[in-house]
């Protein structure tokens, strides 16, 4: 991926980042740049070095080598992280504090006022659909609910960039669907999120721009905007369907694959349906059903990772 | 300094929620009954028989010095197990990720952390030192000559046995951590012992291993010098005990305890802010 300066158009880029636990690569010149008020999604499985980064652009790993800006500044800036809220992967924290006491703690760390806080911490709790629980200990939340707080105080002080590793893995349907809420309004004040998740159906509906990260390197890109105009799978539903009709579609399409019922082909823009079809028709092919739908994020993430080897 | 001392804050109110807290508070309220019964028995003892003046003062101030000194060590090994595992044990459960992304620094946190723990250490030495020294007034008549002294050196005893904790948080588990910082308590408390023995033999050997333990761990020389300062010289004069005169730690011994409390929370502050979370 391109490298790009770090402007005020950029929210977080790395050039080269890469870090190595004794022998082992955990990340590998990672290069990436997230455009402000982006939703951007960073996919890929297990193992393949997602956290490590976010740590990396939060400074609570130390990276082995090249370098990455956050909001314009090194990563290794203290004070611009007053402007990043970050929830992490299966969030914890003092459990003697009520949800109230720990989003005011994380907001005065964050440099807010008592005074701001008295308004802001019931309002951001509110937010994530605690407010009955306000004045509750943490101890007895569920994981869901802890989930939910720990997003509370990632964004309690209304922050800029908000990194998200794994949010709506302890949640349930509803948990999720505010969750949805909460960015695509977070991305509407203006903030960038950079969210890690396994929840790829999530990502589909939430994220304007993915990469995925395999062994420690950025493998490949997808703009989720562009998907519109884009790629497209398009299912046909067939009758009468000849060899020749199907080498035919070689000149419209990316891939076509038969099934008993249907013809399955990938086109890489929409414009090219109507001629495909007309291929078809031309070649004395029945045609029943013609359904465009958008390459399904999991089939794109299985094609560039390949089949899991297993563990 | 603001992020300090909210750090401080909490970590002094996580401290107070520690049931190794309440049991300390417990056994050092066990301890003033007992130590209370015990004196009460001895003046007892003492007016039922003729008992020169100069003798029953020595024996009170022993006694007095036997209150302090059960409660020092209590407050030490308060320090160790309610510090060992606020880095070692929040790194580990991922709770130091929310707090080492906020705008502050690494030096912040342990700076925070380790007034938050200096002062829980202090509000418990000052409240069984109170109790022991009141408890012992009331029965004897008998008080430290330099309390305050005493307190003080009983308190920065404390911070290097909590100075010596974090530092060995910042690269160990709870567990290792623990088990690391007891040990070198063991060995401050040989230190101290082999110097009060190498007042009697004259093994020069004695002293070098005595001396060479203070070194790696001076805490046991505080509570020494802290015991010289609160008795007068007859009275520490005529034991052999870990509240004897035999071998007063130097004023030199005091500025090498200072430095290495600099020391070891500068690299605490070093490893801590290096290290991976």
């Amino acid at each position: 991926m391109d490298s790009v300066s770090p402007t005020s158009e950029i929210a977080v880029e790395t050039r080269g980042l890469s870090k190595t636990f004794g022998s082992k690569v955990a990340v590998r010149d990672l290069s990436l740049a997230v455009g402000r008020g982006e939703i951007f999604g960073f996919l890929g499985p297990n193992g393949a070095g997602k956290s490590t980064s976010i740590k990396m652009l939060l400074g609570l790993v130390r990276p082995s080598g090249g370098e990455g800006f956050v909001l314009g500044a090194p990563i290794s800036d203290v004070a611009v992280r007053r402007r990043i809220g970050f929830l992490p992967e299966d969030f914890r924290f003092y459990d003697w504090l009520t949800a109230r006491e720990l989003v005011t703690l994380h907001g005065r760390l964050c440099g807010m006022t008592t005074a701001r806080l008295a308004v802001r911490a019931p309002d951001v709790i509110d937010l994530v659909g605690l407010s009955p629980h306000l004045d509750r200990r943490v101890r007895g939340f569920s994981k869901g609910m802890l989930q939910r707080l720990g997003l509370a105080q990632a964004l309690v002080h209304e922050p800029d960039l908000v990194f998200l590793d794994e949010p709506t893995s302890g949640l349930d349907p509803m948990g999720r669907r505010l969750v949805r809420d909460i960015l695509r309004d977070q991305r509407a004040r203006g903030a960038t999120i950079f969210l890690n998740s396994h929840l790829l159906s999530e990502i589909e509906v939430t994220c304007d721009r993915v990469v995925f990260i395999k062994d420690g390197a950025v493998v490949a890109g997808h703009d989720l905007r562009a998907d519109q105009r884009g790629e497209l799978r398009v299912v046909v539903r067939t009758g009468n369907l000849s060899g020749h009709a199907v080498e035919g579609l070689a000149r419209w399409t990316t891939s076509v694959r038969v099934e008993p019922e249907a013809l399955i082909m990938t086109v890489s823009s929409p414009a090219a349906i109507p001629d495909a079809v007309r291929h078809l028709v031309a070649s004395d092919v029945d045609i029943f059903e013609v359904v465009p739908e958008r390459v399904p994020l999991e089939e794109l993430f299985v094609r560039i990772m390949g089949e899991d080897p297993g563990l | 300094m603001r992020s300090v001392w909210i750090m401080a804050g909490v970590t002094f109110r996580e401290a107070a929620r520690r049931k190794i807290l309440w049991t300390a508070l417990i056994a050092g309220a066990l301890l003033l009954a007992i130590f209370a019964i015990a004196l009460r028995v001895q003046v007892h003892e003492f007016q039922s028989r003729a008992m020169s003046p100069f003798v029953r003062y020595q024996v009170e101030s022993g006694m007095l010095m036997i209150g302090l000194y059960t409660c020092d060590l209590l407050a030490v090994v308060l320090t160790i197990l309610t510090s060992l595992d606020t880095l070692a044990g929040e790194i580990s459960s991922g709770t130091i990720a929310a707090i080492a992304t906020k705008p502050m620094a690494r030096w912040q946190i342990l700076g925070g952390k380790f007034l938050g723990f200096a002062g829980m250490s202090a509000a418990y030495v000052c409240l069984t030192f109170g109790g022991a020294v009141a408890v012992a007034y009331a029965a004897t008549g008998v008080l430290p000559v330099h309390p305050a002294r005493g307190v003080l050196l009983i308190v920065f005893e404390c911070l290097e046995a909590l100075s010596v904790t974090l530092l060995l948080g910042t690269r160990f588990s709870s567990l290792t951590s623990g088990v690391l910082a007891l040990g070198l308590q063991g060995v401050a408390f040989m230190g101290g012992w082999l110097e009060q023995v190498s007042g009697f033999s004259q093994s020069a050997d004695i002293v070098t291993l005595g001396v060479a333990s203070s070194l790696i761990m001076p805490g046991e020389s505080l509570w020494r010098r802290a015991a010289y300062e609160m008795q007068t010289p007859l009275a520490g004069s005529l034991s052999f005990s870990p509240f004897a005169n035999v071998s007063i730690p130097s004023g030199t011994a005091l500025v090498y305890a200072a430095v290495y409390l600099t020391v070891v929370i500068a690299a605490a502050v070093w490893h801590f802010g290096r290290r991976d979370l």
